[in-house]
């Protein structure tokens, strides 16, 4: 059966509802990652905004970004970072207040922000094209590995030094490595 | 809607927004590392966009965005780090009873 033009109830194209449920998604999952109580769910809210992201990019037709959107931030930092909380939280010291006392201003200015981005961003003529362009994975690694040689490089010196520096802040003071 | 920049960099903005509000309000330190997760999240969904919109930025703002990902690993594996030496002097994730420097 092949699949329709439109969405049949809606009369939108799929591009139009697929990007209005993941941005919804991101935006929800979001805001949940910044407002739930417990520390673990607000890390796998996370992982969902980074997953409806993912899907944002190949939207725009970049896959590679897609892959590595998965790659990376769902498989290494998502999983870091949950780590990290069950290595720091304490089991019975319940957290009473999850926000500062600067949580209202903070909300306020966080609102106004998004504002002021939004219009910027709709008001200024960006000379954009009206149909997106895909970045096809070929083109994409020509330019990474010729015109954009010497940040690669930089950056995968800039991982090993995290890496190393990573293990010098966590590992145990007062015992051998 | 999906054939604008402007809709992918409004999405873009209130993700920031909302990146700020969490890094700015939240008193874990591991919270306010995952705000700014999703600050850079939204700076490089932006890129991207701008990527597939605009021509002359086609490829390279793939390849930034790939540069974006590998120092944001980098930034959470060195914060992360640090939060737990601190937490393991202190006994706490909480960012304002790190206090000892206040007069």
């Amino acid at each position: 059966m092949p699949i329709p033009d439109t969405v049949p109830i809606l009369g939108a194209s799929w591009n139009d509802v697929l990007f209005a449920v993941l941005a919804a998604v991101l935006l929800g999952s979001a805001l949940l990652v910044v407002t739930l109580r417990d520390i673990i769910r607000c890390g796998l809210a996370l992982i969902v905004a980074f997953g409806s992201l993912a899907g944002i990019y190949v939207l725009l037709g970049a896959p590679l970004v897609a892959a590595a959107q998965v790659l990376v931030y769902i498989g290494a930092i998502a999983v870091l970072i949950l780590f990290a909380v069950m290595l720091t939280q304490a089991k019975n010291a319940p957290v009473r207040l999850v926000f500062q006392a600067q949580a209202l201003p903070a909300a306020i200015a966080a609102i106004v922000l998004a504002v002021m981005i939004a219009l910027t961003a709709s008001a200024t003529d960006w000379g954009a094209v009206t149909k997106q362009i895909a970045t096809g994975t070929d083109a994409l690694a020509r330019l990474l590995f010729t015109s954009y040689i010497l940040p690669f490089e930089i950056v995968s010196v800039l991982l090993l030094m995290a890496v190393v520096g990573g293990i010098f802040l966590a590992r145990r003071e007062g015992r051998d490595a | 809607m999906s054939q604008s920049l402007d809709a992918y960099l409004v999405v873009s903005g209130i993700l920031f927004a909302i990146g700020t509000f969490g890094f700015l309000a939240r008193r874990n330190a591991i919270s306010m590392l995952m705000s700014i997760e999703l600050m850079l999240n939204a700076v490089n969904l932006s890129i991207v966009a701008f990527g597939a919109f605009i021509p002359a930025l086609n490829g390279t703002a793939s390849v930034i965005a790939l540069m974006v990902m590998a120092v944001a690993a980098a930034e959470a594996t060195v914060g992360l780090a640090i939060v737990m030496a601190i937490y393991r002097n202190r006994r706490t994730p909480l960012v304002d009873e790190y206090d000892s420097m206040r007069q």
